[in-house]
């Protein structure tokens, strides 16, 4: 049995390594594909990618991996194009709140840095500004459990206040516009993406704030090192000819 | 306790009571060593603990067959798609896997026709009843099964059945099941702020510990996976709490054309992530 065991082993590993080679040739070629995609698009050839319609795009958020969002000229180049395309507001989000401790560094490097207004950092809160005619609003992990444990707290002291009520006496009920309520009060309250990019090694939103994220599409991107403008105008386009059941 | 083997000879000898040939006999022990040596090359590397699956496609499927049979039976997409979350449940267990959670009805699902919903809640009262039979799979997989989301909403006799179930398993002790009926995230969430309020007694403030105590899938791991089939990129509401370090993935059939080689595939593209989001998931535990 033992000489069974160290026969079949090494064979298994040796099995499971060509079945990662084949998954690493499929993922190969897409990248491939995509590439070319991404080529022919930014030749501008195809007149469906010049004026995409963002009309259903309203809000767009954007995941990047906290060692990504450490290069700061990244992320300012991809707000750039996000504002050149005509995107109004995009949630940056980055799991350490790496961005959040960054935000000051948007303003300076923006070319006019009074298009740019920024709040002071606050690690457990959203920051909001302004920057090319586009909102942006900076989150991190804080600011969604811990948030929704605000929120609750909110509730909670609202319930203890009204205790005499008669309804209260059958115990809590609370509605989903009471959470929103509630989180809007707490300073949480920001709008649910239509749109997330994902850019990092893995399709994960990394703690997004669960309450935002109920029908957003969320689209993986690869490494931020990589991205191209191409590949955000895809993903709008693809975005753009979207429908959504809701349930139906 | 029985051992995995020892609950798949059982289910083997389940499947072969239905069996009437002996070639399909033949062909089904083929099929359980085959896969038994595809899962140990798989086993080399991390295998999911837990697996969850919107099961997206149902209704395209039956319209696409319908274009070709010129007959359209509404049920036809729904109960194909019950033949699909068997075998992959089955499937995942002999992987290894310890939980399974479906999505099979929404909140937001109430919105379709009266018609529909019914027909939809009978046939998985229907099916519940099928696996908890004697001679059922949850039997034969010692599978314990667990409803979550707002069972009130079900109809009577559906959620009746739903909690014959769960009280008929409860004591089981092999891989678990989770079926979301009349879920949603926020509604779960929104529970779970109730009861944490609820339970409040003296304590100053509802700590996130309180909120993830209170949530219909308490005491179960973090799914590792959710998959969504049709190629859909959204998570419609499901498991948007849970899912902070879960590799999202959306494979394009639709969801009664899932099977045993896809299943393989997600397995394969969740080993090539695992090392990241374990060590995302683990640098957020160490700050906490």
């Amino acid at each position: 049995m033992i000489e069974a065991s160290v026969i079949a082993s090494p064979i298994l590993g040796v099995v499971f390594c060509l079945l990662h080679v084949i998954v690493s040739l499929v993922h190969a070629w897409s990248h491939l594909v995509h590439q070319i995609q991404c080529l022919i698009i930014s030749s501008g050839l195809l007149s469906k990618y010049q004026n995409i319609n963002l009309n259903r795009l309203r809000h767009l958020a954007v995941v990047i991996d906290s060692e990504d969002a450490k290069n700061k000229s990244k992320v300012h180049q991809l707000l750039c194009w996000l504002s050149d395309i005509g995107v109004k507001y995009v949630i940056l989000y980055d799991i350490e709140g790496v961005m959040k401790k960054s935000d000051k560094a948007y303003e300076k490097s923006s070319a006019n840095p009074s298009e740019t207004k920024c709040m002071d950092f606050a690690p457990n809160m959203p920051l909001i500004f302004d920057m090319f005619g586009m909102t942006v609003e900076i989150i991190s992990y804080t600011d969604g459990k811990e948030a929704v444990a605000k929120g609750a707290n909110y509730l909670c002291s609202n319930y203890l206040k009204n205790q005499d009520d008669t309804l209260n006496k059958l115990g809590p009920k609370f509605t989903e516009p009471d959470i929103s309520s509630a989180l809007k009060a707490v300073g949480h309250d920001g709008p649910e993406p239509d749109l997330l990019l994902v850019y990092g090694p893995a399709r994960c939103h990394l703690g997004f704030p669960a309450w935002r994220l109920r029908y957003t599409e969320i689209v993986h991107m690869g490494p931020l090192t990589s991205m191209k403008l191409s590949a955000v105008v895809k993903v709008l386009y693809d975005f753009s000819k979207k429908h959504q059941n809701y349930g139906k | 306790m029985s051992t995995i083997s020892e609950r798949f000879s059982i289910l083997q000898s389940h499947l072969e009571k239905n069996c009437k040939s002996k070639i399909s006999k033949i062909s089904g022990y083929v099929g359980f060593i085959m896969r038994k040596l595809l899962f140990s090359v798989l086993s080399v590397g991390p295998i999911p603990a837990h697996v969850a699956i919107i099961m997206d496609g149902n209704r395209r499927f039956a319209k696409r067959r319908s274009l070709l049979q010129d007959s359209i039976d509404p049920a036809s997409g729904h109960r194909l798609g019950f033949r699909s979350l068997i075998s992959t449940i089955q499937y995942s267990f002999e992987m290894g896997v310890k939980c399974v959670t479906v999505y099979a009805f929404s909140i937001d699902n109430f919105k379709r026709s009266p018609q529909e919903v019914q027909m939809l809640m009978d046939l998985m009262r229907e099916k519940i009843e099928e696996m908890s039979a004697e001679d059922g799979v949850f039997k034969a997989l010692d599978v314990k099964i667990n409803f979550w989301g707002n069972l009130e909403l079900m109809t009577e006799p559906t959620r009746l059945s739903a909690k014959r179930a769960m009280d008929t398993t409860v004591h089981n002790k092999g891989p678990e099941l989770s079926v979301c009926v009349a879920y949603t995230s926020t509604n779960e969430i929104t529970h779970a702020i109730e009861a944490s309020v609820r339970d409040l007694k003296g304590k100053d403030q509802v700590q996130v510990s309180d909120l993830e105590r209170n949530l219909y899938s308490a005491g179960c791991v973090e799914p590792d996976i959710i998959i969504r089939t049709s190629g859909e990129t959204r998570l419609s509401n499901f498991l948007l709490w849970q899912s902070d370090f879960t590799h999202l993935q959306n494979p394009k059939p639709l969801w009664p054309e899932f099977s045993l080689r896809h299943l393989v595939w997600a397995v394969l593209e969740y080993q090539r992530v695992y090392a990241y989001l374990k060590n995302k998931k683990e640098g957020i535990e160490k700050n906490k």
